[in-house]
C-alpha cells in the first residue's frame, strides 16, 4: 500500500534555541531575546549589543600593558610612571595632600568653581533666553552678542580675564559663568521656540493669562531643553576649569597637574588626569539620572 | 447683519486673506456667514484647502479675520477666551501633567479651589471612562484615551461653545467610532453648542445636526444640510444608522460633491 498524500518536506524544526545565560547577555556576547529574532542586523543600530566583554578586555589589556611596561622598564618613569609609583604617590597625596592642600580640597575647589559658574550662567542665561524667544526687542538686542560669542571657545578669553580680574577666584568663576551663559541662553531660547502652538492655544482657550501660559506651559515645555543645556554647560565648564587652572591657580586639579609638571612629578600628573576623567564622567552620569527623574516627559509630547 | 442682540454663535460675512511673504495672497475664506443657535451641533466638511481650519481658528479667536466679525451671544470675538473651548487633533495635552491636572487646568487657571473643581473632575473622569487613570501621566495613555482627556479638559471649563478641530482624525477606525458615540453622548448631556471640523464624510454626517460643506479657492460655504442622524444616534446604534439607506444616500451625494471639487482643482488630471 502506498500512501497517496504528498510527503511534507521535513520542517527544519527551529532547533530549540537555547536561552543564552544572563551572564552572556550582560557581557554582550549573546543577543538578547529581541535581537536574536532579527534577521537583518547589519544597519540596525538596535541590534548592536553592548559588547561589554570586549570593553573589559580593552581595559584589562591597557592595565596589563602599563604593568608590564613599568615592571620591565620599557618607558622612562619621567614619561609615564609605573603602577607602584602611582600607587605610592596616591597614598602620599591622600595622606599629606599636594603642596599643603589636601587632595580632596583640590578636587572640591574645581568642582565648586564649575557649579558656581553653571549656577550663575543658568541664573542669568535662562531668563535671557526666554526673553529672546518671547520678545522681538530682546531678540534684536541680544542676538548679535549671542551669535558672536557662540563660536568663541571660553579658553580664548582667559588672557582677557587675567588682565581684567587678575588670577583670583572671581576671574575663574566669571570665565566659567560666561562659558555657561551662552549655552544656557541658546538652550532656553530653543526650549521656548520649540513649544507646540496648539498647547499655547489650548491654554489661552482654557482661560489662562499670559503669565499663566508662561509659567504653566512655556516653562515646563522648555525644561527638557534647559536640562540638556545644563548638562552641556557642566561638561564644557569642567573642561574649561581645568584649562583655566593650568594657566593660573593655586588650588584645583588643573593647577595640581601644572605644578607637578614643573617638578617632573609625572605620577601626580597622571593621577590628576585620571581624577579629571572620573569626575567628568561622574558629572555626566549624575546629570542623566537627574534628568530622568526631573523631566520624565522629555520627548513624550 | 447686527450681531449685537442675538444669542448663539454668529459668523458675520467673514473673509480672510493671507498675504504671502513673496508677494501675492491667498483668499482662504470669502464672505462666510452662518449662525448657530445655542445647543446646536454643526459639522464642517470640505476638501483640504477649503479654509475650514482657518474658520475654526477665527471663531476660537486665534486669528482676526480680514473682513467681517464673529459674535458669541451678542459680543464680538477678539481673542481666545474660556467661553470658547477647543479640542485639538492631538498633541495639545500638557505632557508634564497627569490626567487629573490636565482636566483641571482651566478651573485652576481661573483661581478656583480644589473643593470646587474636584468633584467635577471626578465626574468627568467617570464620563469619559478614565476613572482609574487620574494619576497617570498623559503620555502613558493611548491615542483614544488622550483625546478623551482632551474632551474632559475642555468640558471642565464649562464653555458656551466647543470647537473641535479634527479631534478624532488621528485615531484608528474602531476607536474613532466609539469616540463619535462619546461626543454625541456628551452633546446630549451637556447641551453645548459644538462646531466640529472633520475630513471624514461619515463622521460629519453622523455627528452633525447641521452640516456645512465648504468649497476651496476661495474657501466658502458650498451647501448646507439639516440631518436627522445625530438625533437618532442618541437612541439607535451608530452601526445601524450608518448602514441605513438614507445615510448611505447622503454619504454618496456628498462624496461625489467633494470628489467634483477635487477634480476641479486638479483640472481633471486624475481621470
Amino acid at each position: 500500500m502506498t500512501d497517496m498524500t504528498p510527503k511534507r518536506p521535513l520542517r527544519p524544526t527551529a532547533a530549540k534555541q537555547k536561552q543564552p545565560s544572563s551572564l552572556a547577555m550582560w557581557l554582550g556576547i549573546a543577543d538578547n531575546s529581541f535581537t536574536r529574532q532579527k534577521t537583518v542586523k547589519f544597519g540596525d543600530a538596535t541590534a548592536v549589543n553592548s559588547g561589554r566583554l570586549y570593553g573589559i578586555i580593552t581595559v584589562a589589556f591597557l592595565l596589563l600593558l602599563w604593568w608590564v611596561a613599568g615592571a620591565n622598564g620599557w618607558i622612562k618613569p619621567i614619561y609615564w610612571p609605573s603602577y607602584e609609583a602611582v600607587g605610592t604617590r596616591l597614598t602620599k597625596l591622600w595622606n599629606e595632600g599636594f603642596r599643603n592642600v589636601p587632595l580632596l580640597e583640590h578636587v572640591a575647589i574645581s568642582v565648586y568653581r564649575v557649579l558656581a559658574g553653571v549656577f550663575f550662567g543658568a541664573l542669568i542665561g535662562i531668563p535671557l533666553g526666554f526673553a529672546m524667544g518671547l520678545s522681538s526687542v530682546a531678540k534684536g538686542l541680544f542676538d548679535p552678542i549671542v551669535e558672536f560669542m557662540r563660536p568663541i571657545p571660553p579658553l580664548a578669553l582667559i588672557p582677557l580675564f587675567i588682565l581684567w580680574l587678575g588670577i583670583d577666584e572671581t576671574a575663574k568663576i566669571s570665565l566659567l559663568f560666561l562659558a555657561a551663559l551662552f549655552i544656557m541662553i541658546i538652550a532656553a531660547r530653543s526650549g521656548v521656540s520649540g513649544v507646540k502652538i496648539s498647547k499655547v492655544h489650548a491654554a489661552y482657550s482654557l482661560g489662562a493669562s499670559k503669565l499663566q501660559v508662561l509659567k504653566n506651559v512655556i516653562l515646563p515645555n522648555a525644561l527638557p531643553e534647559i536640562f540638556t543645556g545644563i548638562r552641556t554647560a557642566m561638561g564644557v565648564c569642567w573642561g574649561t576649569v581645568v584649562a583655566a587652572e593650568l594657566v593660573a591657580a593655586e588650588k584645583g586639579v588643573g593647577s595640581m597637574i601644572m605644578i607637578a609638571k614643573n617638578f617632573l612629578q609625572t605620577d601626580t600628573v597622571v593621577i590628576g588626569i585620571i581624577i579629571i576623567g572620573i569626575i567628568g564622567y561622574g558629572i555626566e552620569m549624575i546629570m542623566r539620572l537627574l534628568e530622568r527623574w526631573l523631566v520624565p516627559w522629555r520627548g513624550k509630547g | 447683519m447686527d450681531g449685537a442682540d442675538r444669542s448663539g454663535l454668529l459668523v458675520d460675512d467673514v473673509s480672510m486673506v493671507f498675504t504671502l511673504p513673496g508677494g501675492g495672497s491667498v483668499h482662504a475664506l470669502k464672505n462666510v456667514t452662518m449662525n448657530l443657535a445655542s445647543g446646536e451641533l454643526l459639522s464642517v466638511l470640505g476638501p483640504s484647502g477649503c479654509g475650514k481650519t482657518t474658520l475654526l481658528n477665527i471663531i476660537a479667536g486665534f486669528l482676526a479675520p480680514t473682513e467681517g466679525a464673529v459674535f458669541l451671544n451678542g459680543h464680538q470675538v477678539t481673542g481666545p477666551a474660556a467661553e470658547r473651548g477647543m479640542v485639538f487633533q492631538q498633541g495639545a495635552l500638557f505632557e508634564w501633567l497627569d490626567v487629573r491636572k490636565n482636566i483641571s487646568f482651566g478651573p485652576r487657571m481661573m483661581g478656583k479651589s480644589k473643593r470646587e473643581w474636584g468633584p467635577k473632575v471626578d465626574h468627568l473622569l467617570e464620563i469619559v471612562g478614565l476613572k482609574d487613570f487620574g494619576d497617570k501621566p498623559v503620555y502613558q495613555l493611548s491615542g483614544g484615551m488622550q483625546q478623551r482627556v482632551a474632551l474632559a479638559r475642555c468640558l471642565a471649563n464649562d464653555p458656551d461653545v466647543i470647537l473641535m478641530d479634527e479631534p478624532l482624525g488621528a485615531l484608528d477606525a474602531l476607536t474613532r467610532e466609539k469616540m463619535q458615540g462619546l461626543v454625541l453622548q456628551l452633546w446630549k448631556e451637556t447641551g453645548k453648542t459644538i462646531v466640529l471640523i472633520t475630513h471624514s464624510v461619515e463622521e460629519a454626517l453622523f455627528l452633525g445636526e447641521r452640516l456645512i460643506v465648504m468649497a476651496p479657492r476661495p474657501g466658502r460655504i458650498h451647501r448646507e444640510y439639516h440631518l436627522p442622524f445625530a438625533e437618532q444616534g442618541l437612541t439607535i446604534s451608530p452601526r445601524e444608522i450608518k448602514a441605513s439607506p438614507e445615510f448611505i444616500e447622503k454619504r454618496e451625494e456628498i462624496l461625489s460633491m467633494i470628489w467634483e471639487m477635487e477634480e476641479e482643482i486638479m483640472g481633471g488630471a486624475t481621470q
